[in-house]
């Protein structure tokens, strides 16, 4: 199953008067993994908030699989978008890390076993299948966040919205978390998430939203948006490591992965190598 | 000087040790990065330094842990504190909660060490200038982002000016341009003769920042050496260490035989700038251009 989001001239202004949101318009296809980066306080963690509910617009419009969002529950959406907060511990409450993975299923109706069989298959996917009896507190905060990722897989949402899914992660949470972005949006699912893991950005993202003062700032591709230096450096953010590298060192090529870098070192013309110091 | 021999520790009732046989020297004035894989124990190991372990937390400690020529588990936990700063991983549980500004929460730790009055408020505008949270000072901590929360809880230690900092994953919640500013901070600090002990995973700040990197793997402390060597070392991925995406495509290049096996493998930008433009120049890379 798969839908598209869509969010027309969105306004959000909270109630303390900062417009942390001032008229965003972003169509996300069906199946489509979209990462949104910007610097702290750029507006993306209240842009996603609409999607399932937790904000509601001040102004505009925000469509989940067709239907305005201002008509539906929270608990509505829920069954739509799956949603992984930065904080893992804004969304962890049962006494077992088992149980909490359950829920989300049990609260879309399915029976206790089928609850069961989900909650197992998506502790296993983050590899936690052995702490599912373990109160979440007995775990790190990168762990928790793990949990909470299983959570909202086990809910087999056709839209995934991840804030922060690599941060406190170590090298093999970052390749966990990886491999969950690369399997959802492989059953065709739509993964919308925030990130300031730039690496991580190129190398699982299709396309990049870049924020700035709650704007869109730059929207497309992701090796177009990381070659718009300009736009990337008033939004304060940096471009991945090896596409900085390529362009220092004079390549026509724009590497996303370690992989894409060494395939194209090998065919960069030579003489263009030597802005080196 | 901080010094742990032969340290062992297991939290309270559990009987499994965390931690075993850490020998770890940490020479003043520096910025000594400790890294290693969840559940390695970096968390627990940042409290034994901070006095915590056994103070707060109970457990089993055995081994020494001297900093400053005193050993921690003799001294009151009011001495620790005042020795050394711990800013804890999740900064919304650094927040007393005992005051209702961030001015307020700030000075609550000069308070209780009895700081005179206006020496605090001085303290205060001072390190609220160099996190640059000033804007803050007159906000509640609980109305503030994640990110603005993690610079007040690293502002309410640094204003104790403890000759020891202890920072488990200090930069979690913020972005590239705050990580780097706090970053920019510490080495302040450390030309000011501050000792900083940071908890961190992003390789490329360590290798940036970090006079010494020490990996905690196995209960121990499984590597020591400099950033350049221990990011770029072939045992990274065993440790749970994430390596710089420029060690990595060098790592590549490497096995597919584009450069000799011998090539040092570079950590930073500059160092993979050297060693991806080796070919357009006449020699290949040499231990200076990664070292």
């Amino acid at each position: 199953m798969s839908i598209a989001i869509e969010f027309v001239d969105l306004h959000f202004r909270y109630p303390g008067g900062v417009e942390a949101v001032r008229g965003v318009s972003l169509t996300v296809s069906a199946g489509e993994r979209v990462a949104i980066v910007g610097e702290n306080g750029a507006g993306k963690t209240t842009l996603v908030r609409h999607l399932n509910g937790i904000l509601r617009p001040t102004s505009g419009t925000v469509l989940v699989g067709g239907a305005s969002t201002r008509d539906r529950s929270i608990a509505q959406l829920a069954a739509q978008v799956g949603y992984i907060f930065q904080n893992p511990d804004e969304q962890l409450f049962a006494s077992t890390i088992g149980a909490d993975v359950e829920f989300g299923p049990r609260n879309l109706g399915c029976t206790p076993s089928e609850a069961a069989a989900r909650a197992a298959s998506a502790l296993a996917t983050v590899q936690l299948q052995d702490q599912a009896g373990l109160h979440p507190h007995h775990l790190s905060p990168s762990e928790r966040k793990r949990v909470a990722l299983a959570g909202v897989l086990a809910m087999q949402t056709p839209v995934v919205v991840l804030d922060e899914p690599t941060t406190g992660q170590d090298a093999r949470g970052v390749e966990i978390v990886a491999g969950v972005v690369d399997s959802i949006a492989a059953q065709g699912r739509t993964v919308v998430a925030i990130t300031h893991d730039m690496d991580f950005c190129a190398e699982h993202f299709d396309r990049v939203v870049v924020m700035a003062d709650g704007l869109v700032q730059a929207d497309g591709d992701t090796r177009a948006v990381f070659d718009q230096v300009g736009t990337l450096e008033r939004a304060a953010v940096e471009p991945p490591q090896l596409l900085r590298l390529a362009a220092h060192l004079g390549w026509h090529a724009r590497p996303l992965t370690p992989a894409e870098f060494v395939d194209a070192s090998t065919r960069e013309p030579r003489d263009l190598g030597t802005r080196v110091d | 000087m901080i010094q742990l021999a032969d340290v062992s520790y297991a939290y309270p009732d559990s009987g499994r040790f965390v931690l075993e046989h850490v020998d770890l020297r940490i020479e003043p004035g520096t910025i000594t990065g400790v890294v290693g894989a969840s559940g390695a124990g970096k968390t627990t190991l940042a409290k034994i330094l901070s006095g915590f372990i056994p103070h707060v937390d109970g457990g089993q400690l055995s081994g020494s842990v001297v900093i400053g020529g005193r050993d921690l588990s003799g001294l009151p936990l009011a001495a620790c504190v005042s020795q050394v700063g711990l800013v804890i991983q999740n900064p919304f549980n650094q927040i007393s909660g005992a005051r209702y500004t961030v001015r307020g929460e700030l000075a609550f730790g000069m308070e209780n060490l009895g700081t005179p009055r206006d020496e605090m408020a001085s303290r205060v505008a001072e390190v609220a200038g160099l996190l640059r949270i000033t804007d803050l000072l007159d906000r509640s901590p609980y109305e503030l982002s994640g990110g603005q929360q993690q610079l007040v809880a690293i502002a309410s230690m640094l204003v104790l000016r403890t000759p020891v900092l202890v920072m488990d994953e200090p930069t979690s919640q913020l972005d590239p341009v705050g990580t780097r500013m706090v970053f920019g901070v510490l080495s302040r600090l450390r030309g000011a003769g501050t000792t900083i002990v940071v908890f961190e995973h992003k390789p490329e700040l360590l290798h940036a920042h970090a006079d010494r990197l020490h990996v905690l793997a196995g209960r121990r402390i499984a590597a020591s050496g400099s950033p350049g060597e221990i990011l770029s070392d072939p045992r990274t991925d065993q440790w749970g260490v994430s390596a710089t995406r420029y060690t990595r495509a060098a790592r590549l290049a490497r096995e597919q035989g584009l450069v000799p096996a011998e090539a040092p493998l570079p950590v930073s930008f500059e160092q993979a700038a050297a060693f991806f433009g080796w070919s357009a120049r006449t020699r290949p890379p040499s231990p200076e251009d990664a070292r």
